[in-house]
């Protein structure tokens, strides 16, 4: 079988295609931005927090195997129980024996990007278990069949138009509705009595703190909570990289997250486990899942100290005029083009390159992750394994033949200078010009600049 | 003071009076302007797609061309931090690199940081809207950028804004990237250009009579969108402003 790649380029082009979805779904993110710019610059110490943040994290990732420990040794003493996964398949046979021991056969799932990476719905359910998902976002992604687009906003790219006819026909609502506090409504019955028929609670995790091991789980409609108060049995997901040292450093990270996320100054809810609710149990889901690989690597490290914020995909230009489905990955924008281009760089080969450089990403990034300079540095991966069309290899190639001989760069800038005005235009704007299919090649001046100044010189102007 | 003219190898090919300008302005403010017609590119379009190989040759030759001058001055932020951040894996090391990095300065930085030049006096009576380079405004920091915190500045408007007459767009993104991202504009070629016109459409909004940037390729993509539209919003490098060129001199 041909080895699948992920081409971008195509999906973004479709996506634009329908140009008033685009402006839409890009000024709805742009605004996304520009309230977390409001935001962050009421913080004036942000810059500090930031930087905080990021050493933090270095500093957890370099002794990572100490803190799990320690994060372990606490939360046992929670009376919680503590299970390490090395990859997403363990984790998810970790979970269906914790449910299949508990006889569950209905459970409630707040929001987990970790959860997504481990396919674990699609996993249970064919092991006969109803998971509902119960983040409001999710929850419509759930009801259409789709991934989420985005890690914080995950029905970002549809509208409320969409949610309506998707609540028609699951919620039974009057067709047509659009209003969001009626469908909200409709939402919040519906998901009570999933609420109220589970008989276990799943969450995501966004701060393990070793010093206490207590685990941190930041949602706005407080569905976290409710998911796993009712029923007795709680399962959270908890990717490795999610720990922090101290209690101390968890304000710093909760004063960043929010604000830069969406411009709260803080979630709705902010909710602390420490050990299981009284008669219930606890299980924390320490999962690897390439992490380590990730981490034994000198660049990639860093994207370790990600948080989740999702604000370098609010201030993509890219992603917000491709939407997060181009990216064919759980986690896309310039964050998830590092994580899985490092992971499988053959079939993520084209995200990297889907990317101007432009680094918004990296100077909105709560712990200063360099974006840029990573996918950057991904390139150089994938055309050195050979992953790039030839066509574009060679193309450098010739690039690079011309340019190392001043003569012959002199002499081909002369001879396109003089010919191509002279050629016909078809000959010109084809399928083969991608430049040219919206812009015009910039006219050609009769001579260089190296011609003109020596010119000069000679007639000592 | 002498310097080396460091020119872009599409300034050299296609916007000769970028390069005129910018020679013609250093000569003004009393610096000795020498071109080393050996220089061709620095290598940045094999580097940006990750051909490394096809990228070292050229940082050896930049080096070998430039390593005597005492400064090397370019109008390009984004081939400046070519050089500056992206040949030390080929040339560390190399007798002279070290050097090279610390005296390699984009056109705008080294009138402002190197010869402390106060804003240049001419006349120049229209909105102008100052794109905002991406490698320039991030990678060199010729002005804040709009996701960080602190204190706001640009050296670009610093130079502009004692010319008579001369008024700034004020953006509703301030400096969002237009698109073009060297081989992006071919690899991502929908994205790039809907980025390219949605900044039109923000300078058309606000007024916006010339439309200036510290690089020239971020320009050529934006006219060549406009010239197939059929609009005609006059584009000129910051050197070509500075040098007192006049809007007819515009691309």
């Amino acid at each position: 079988m041909a080895h699948t790649t992920v081409e971008h380029a195509a999906d973004a082009a479709a996506f634009i295609q329908n140009q008033e979805r685009t402006r839409w779904h890009d000024q709805a993110l742009w605004f996304v931005r520009a309230k977390r710019d409001k935001a962050a610059r009421a913080v004036p110490e942000w810059e500090q927090l930031r930087a905080l943040a990021g050493q933090i994290k270095r500093h957890t990732l370099a002794h990572l195997a100490d803190y799990l420990l320690q994060f372990e040794e606490q939360a046992l003493r929670h009376g919680a129980q503590v299970h390490w996964a090395r990859n997403a398949d363990e984790h998810n046979q970790i979970v269906l024996e914790i449910l299949q021991r508990h006889l569950v056969r209905k459970v409630v799932k707040s929001k987990s990007m970790l959860t997504e990476e481990c396919h674990l719905n699609p996993y249970l359910e064919r092991h006969g278990i109803e998971v509902v998902d119960t983040d409001l976002g999710e929850r419509i992604m759930q009801l259409r069949q789709e991934p989420p687009s985005h890690i914080v906003l995950p029905a970002i790219h549809i509208k409320k138009e969409e949610v309506g006819q998707t609540f028609h026909t699951h919620l039974g609502t009057q067709a047509d509705a659009t209003d969001p506090n009626y469908l909200a409504e409709a939402a919040r019955g519906h998901l009570r009595e999933k609420f109220m028929a589970a008989a276990a609670g799943i969450t995501g995790v966004n701060f393990a703190v070793a010093e206490t091991g207590g685990v941190v789980v930041c949602t706005n409609e407080g569905n976290a909570d409710i998911g796993v108060a009712l029923p007795p049995l709680h399962i959270a997901s908890v990717g490795i990289e999610k720990l922090i040292p101290r209690w101390a450093d968890l304000a710093i990270f909760t004063r960043l997250l929010a604000r830069n996320a969406t411009g709260q100054p803080v979630t709705a809810y902010t909710s602390h486990f420490h050990g299981p609710i009284p008669g219930g149990e606890l299980h924390l889901v320490l999962v690897d899942n390439g992490r380590t690989t990730l981490r034994a690597h000198d660049v990639f490290r860093e994207s370790l100290c990600c948080i989740r914020c999702g604000a370098c995909l609010n201030t993509c230009p890219v992603y917000r005029r491709s939407g997060g489905h181009s990216y064919h990955a759980t986690i896309p924008g310039p964050i998830g083009s590092v994580l899985n281009a490092a992971h499988d760089p053959r079939t993520y080969y084209s995200l990297p390159y889907a990317c101007s450089l432009c680094g918004s990403c990296a100077d909105v990034c709560p712990v200063k992750i360099p974006l840029d300079q990573q996918l950057l540095y991904l390139r150089g991966t994938i055309a050195g394994a050979k992953h790039l069309p030839l066509a574009k290899r060679l193309l450098m190639k010739l690039t690079s033949f011309v340019m190392q001989r001043t003569w012959l760069y002199t002499f081909a800038g002369r001879l396109a200078r003089w010919w191509l005005p002279k050629l016909p235009r078809f000959l010109v704007y084809n399928r083969l010009n991608a430049w040219g299919k919206q812009r015009e090649i910039p006219a050609f001046p009769k001579k260089s600049f190296r011609e003109l100044y020596q010119n000069r010189q000679r007639h000592g102007q | 003071m002498r310097i080396g003219l460091f020119i872009p190898c599409y300034i050299d090919q296609l916007y000769p009076d970028v390069g005129m300008a910018t020679a013609e302005l250093l000569e003004k403010l009393g610096v000795e302007v020498e071109f080393p017609v050996e220089q061709t590119c620095c290598g940045q379009p094999m580097a940006n797609t990750g051909c490394q190989p096809e990228t070292r040759p050229l940082a050896f030759k930049f080096l070998k061309i430039f390593r005597d001058f005492p400064y090397v001055v370019c109008p390009s932020g984004s081939c400046v931090a070519m050089v500056r951040y992206h040949y030390r894996e080929h040339l560390s090391g190399q007798p002279g690199f070290e050097e090279l990095v610390g005296k390699t300065f984009e056109l705008c930085e080294f009138l402002v940081d190197v010869l402390k030049v106060k804003p240049l006096a001419g006349s120049f009576p229209y909105q102008v809207g100052i794109h905002q380079s991406c490698h320039g405004l991030r990678g060199l920091r010729l002005a804040s950028s709009s996701e960080v915190v602190g204190p706001s500045f640009s050296k670009m408007r610093y130079l502009l804004e004692a010319l008579e007459g001369i008024t700034f767009s004020q953006l509703d993104r301030p400096d969002e990237c237009c698109g073009f991202g060297g081989t992006f504009s071919i690899n991502e070629e929908a994205v790039s250009s809907q980025m390219g016109l949605d900044r039109l459409a923000d300078h058309e909004r606000v007024g916006t009579q010339v439309l200036t940037a510290p690089d020239m390729s971020c320009l050529m993509h934006l006219s060549g969108l406009m010239r197939r539209r059929g609009t005609r919003l006059p584009v000129m490098h910051i050197a070509q402003i500075l040098a007192g060129r006049a809007v007819s001199a515009a691309y």
